[in-house]
């Protein structure tokens, strides 16, 4: 294989590890923070049961989040220097912000958060939850700002084939950010909810039926309940603007090639890159249209009108932007089902008719089939941003440059014995994290103290004294 | 924005020294860090969990201090950053894997059922050897002039034992401050055994610099700029000399100064790491690139350096303030 593709296939690797874990740090760290406060308000044992259980899976999630995206920042010079070369002028002070604010006030504020428990004051350790909260959310909120910088680029002009910015305001508030911003802190609050209710559905249905699970599972499956359909509105927007700025990954999301009024929102298709059609299409007339118009006849540009004058397609591959599109949306409606009917079961009346069902209410089949959508978030959220980011080629800054003009040139297999390194490592950890997620899981279920040596390794002979 | 002179020559010198900086901290912190998981063959299970208690507040914020130096190289100095990094593709990615492995062994070791432990304990030493012998590696090859020959090879293969040695050695004198009794007494032994690979790496380095760039050969033995330079090397052999003997008569009593080895470590580490940011100003990739040259455009240094100056003093700040609150020895493992 070429070093282009190879170089993409690894970067969309690392990123794709990567971006599991601060899927999960971004909204653990409100949860987290919602839990302390519960506790600080009520003082009931329960609320500190869910945050000392959740705070380890938060330290796990943060170290693999913290390690491999350090790997992050070195790709983009050992593969991809033409990126920084062209627009670093931009990215540059876009990243250097998102690791000056928001890394260190995460790495710095997280010892304290997670061993400063018993040595410091309670307003000092509520602070520090706060803070590593607000420093996962502004770490996305840069990324993001680059992100969507590099779908919809403005605030900026070229000189000698280089960006300059011109306009930062522009720049950071550029056409997209918004509704990617809000798209992805609401998947990340959907991926803690579904991994929440998940795991406290595999610790009830083993026999850990304490008020700590009973607070975090009610706690998760509310929450997802009332955030998917605010997710569905929002993804709504977002396609909306899609269709506006980047025509050519609406077509190839719902698989359009030649354009057309009142096309159909196609449920199944064997998109053929090839022959420029689609096979075995199967759809409902006019709802592509209407959703993405709001009109049973609206326009739909089709991938055709984005040829160059050569025949080289100015669009990405239709297939695995076609079919990733299809599989977050598929996530999206399974997610509203079950957290729905979830909430409409616990809210029935106990036979007794003394008050609502609670967790009580969800029979033990229903428990499993939470336990199946613990990592559905990761799902959806990795379809979604492979819609996103094929659905930008053949750019790497729509418009601007290609991702062809950025790949650095290093020997194809250097970069393939790399890939092949970072994969087995990637699979590796990513069986491990699981497997110590649900063994925790299992092991408080048993009433047996959790390992935490980092709080245990702070305590030292002049304890601050704590409250 | 002409305040101090012209911004296309004063923000790039900022942003260097700023680099620079980071770089520094980075090495002495992380440096401490890594060399506490070199040594981890050498201790027992339960000094181990008491090493990794000694370090284990600290080296996520450490590590953010690499993040910080090759964030700014790569937003300051775009291009070289470029040419750098691709130059040590191989070695980058070793350290990466390296960074990967002991930042989540660090998790696994104390989440995972207790059979695992080992695994995860070995996990940590390698992950912590390979990112030592990779960043030491990339320093023989960069001092080489990031050029391939296999005389500059073997040179870095020399370097990558020497920072290794080096790591352990000051990762020695952080237990040494952190703990006390038997695994203190075992520290000194580490670091006494461990100062030579700080003492010929700095030489090492010392005298290739010179060698493989006529540019430094002049910068340094001219005169009269020798006469600046010559405090270095005299200053450096005095610290060494004091190290040494400082750990043959260690422990104090009472633990009386049981800091003072890891901070004059810590001064030995900045005056080499001074002279070699002497020899190298103003070039960032030896002898090939200046800061000037690939400085990014003056007004986007103008945008990071506005939040550098808020942000740089607040971590300061509260990196004094988790010192401070995880002051004092680390005990062994308790669970509460």
């Amino acid at each position: 294989m070429e070093t282009l593709l190879l170089s993409r296939i690894q970067f969309a690797a690392n990123i794709s590890f990567h971006i599991l874990f601060p899927t999960i740090t971004i909204a653990l760290g409100w949860v987290l923070l919602y839990f302390r406060l519960r506790y600080n308000r009520s003082g009931e044992a329960r609320w500190m049961e869910a945050y000392s259980f959740w705070v380890k899976v938060f330290a796990l999630s943060f170290a693999m989040g913290v390690v491999s995206g350090i790997t992050m920042s070195f790709q983009f010079g050992t593969n991809w220097p033409g990126f920084m070369e062209i627009v670093g002028n931009i990215a540059g002070p876009l990243l250097a912000y998102e690791v000056m604010t928001a890394f260190f006030l995460e790495a710095v504020f997280l010892g304290i958060m997670l061993f400063g428990f018993s040595r410091v004051p309670r307003w000092l350790h509520t602070t520090a939850t706060a803070l590593v909260a607000f420093g996962t959310t502004m770490s996305t909120f840069w990324i993001i700002v680059l992100n969507s910088w590099m779908h919809t680029p403005q605030g900026f002009e070229m000189i000698d084939g280089v960006a300059h910015a011109t306009d930062w305001w522009a720049i950071i508030f550029n056409p997209s950010m918004p509704y990617r911003f809000f798209h992805m802190m609401l998947a990340s609050f959907l991926t803690v909810s579904f991994l929440i209710a998940g795991v406290s559905a595999f610790r009830w249905l083993i026999g850990g039926r304490t008020q700590g699970v009973r607070a975090a599972l009610t706690t998760a499956i509310w929450a997802a309940a009332l955030l998917i359909p605010v997710q569905i509105f929002v993804g709504d927007m977002h396609g909306l603007n899609t269709k506006e700025y980047q025509p050519a990954k609406v077509a190839a999301m719902e698989g359009v090639w030649e354009t057309e009024r009142g096309a159909p929102l196609l449920l199944f298709a064997l998109p053929d890159d090839a022959a420029r059609e689609n096979h075995y299409e199967l759809g409902i007339p006019g709802l592509a249209s209407f959703i993405l118009t709001h009109e049973w006849d609206g326009e739909i540009k089709g991938l055709n009108e984005f040829m160059a004058e050569d025949g080289t397609p100015l669009h990405p591959r239709v297939a695995p932007v076609f079919w990733s599109f299809r599989v977050m949306v598929g996530t999206g409606v399974l997610m509203l089902l079950i957290s729905w009917a979830s909430v409409a079961m616990m809210l029935r009346k106990r036979r007794d008719g003394e008050g609502r069902r609670g967790v009580e209410g969800l029979p033990k089949i229903w428990l499993i089939g939470l336990v199946g959508m613990t990592f559905s978030g990761w799902l959806a959220t990795l379809a979604g941003w492979y819609t996103t980011e094929i659905g930008r080629q053949p750019w790497l800054v729509q418009g601007v440059m290609t991702t062809k003009e950025a790949v650095a040139d290093v020997p194809a297999p250097m970069v393939l014995s790399t890939l092949i390194a970072y994969l087995v490592v990637y699979a590796i950890l990513l069986g491990a994290y699981i497997t110590v997620i649900f063994y925790l899981a299992r092991k408080a279920s048993r009433g047996e103290p959790l390992p935490n040596p980092r709080r245990a390794g702070e305590a030292t002979a002049q304890t601050v004294p704590a409250e | 924005m002409d305040l101090f002179g012209d911004p296309a020559q004063w923000l790039p010198f900022t942003f260097a020294g700023l680099m620079g900086l980071s770089i520094l901290i980075y090495v002495i912190l992380d440096g401490y860090d890594l060399g506490v998981g070199v040594l981890f063959p050498f201790a027992d299970d339960a000094e181990k969990d008491r090493m990794i208690a000694s370090i284990g507040p600290f080296w996520d914020a450490n590590e953010t201090w690499l993040v910080l130096a090759v964030g700014l190289l790569l937003v300051a100095f775009p291009t070289a950053h470029g040419e750098i990094l691709t130059a040590l593709y191989l070695p980058v990615a070793i350290m990466l894997i390296g960074l990967i492995m002991r930042g989540v062994a660090f998790e696994f070791r104390a989440k995972a059922p207790a059979p695992y432990k080992p695994l995860w304990n070995n996990v940590f030493f390698t992950g912590s050897l390979m990112t030592s012998l990779a960043q030491g590696f990339m320093l023989g090859m960069y001092v080489m002039g990031l050029d391939y020959t296999w005389g500059h090879f073997a040179f870095a293969l020399l370097t990558a034992v020497f920072l290794t040695v080096g790591y352990s050695f000051i990762g020695a004198t952080w237990v040494i401050y952190k703990t006390d009794e038997h695994l203190q007494r075992k520290a000194i032994s580490w670091a006494k055994g461990g100062i030579w690979g700080l003492v010929l790496g700095i030489s090492a380095i010392s005298i290739a610099t010179p060698f493989v760039s006529p540019r430094i050969f002049d910068k340094w033995f001219d005169f009269p700029q020798i006469l600046w330079l010559a405090p270095l090397p005299i200053v450096s052999g005095i610290l060494v000399l004091s190290l040494w003997s400082m750990l043959r008569r260690m422990p104090f009593t009472n633990d009386r100064m049981s800091w003072l080895p890891f901070a004059t470590a810590s001064a030995l580490w900045t005056l080499a790491y001074g002279g070699m940011a002497y020899s190298f100003y103003p070039y960032v990739v030896p002898d090939k690139l200046t800061i000037y040259e690939s400085a990014s455009a003056p007004e986007s240094l103008w945008i990071i350096l506005l939040g550098t100056c808020i942000v740089l003093p607040t971590i300061a700040a509260y990196t004094f303030l988790a010192y401070y609150i995880f002051r004092g020895k680390a005990t062994e493992l308790r669970y509460d």
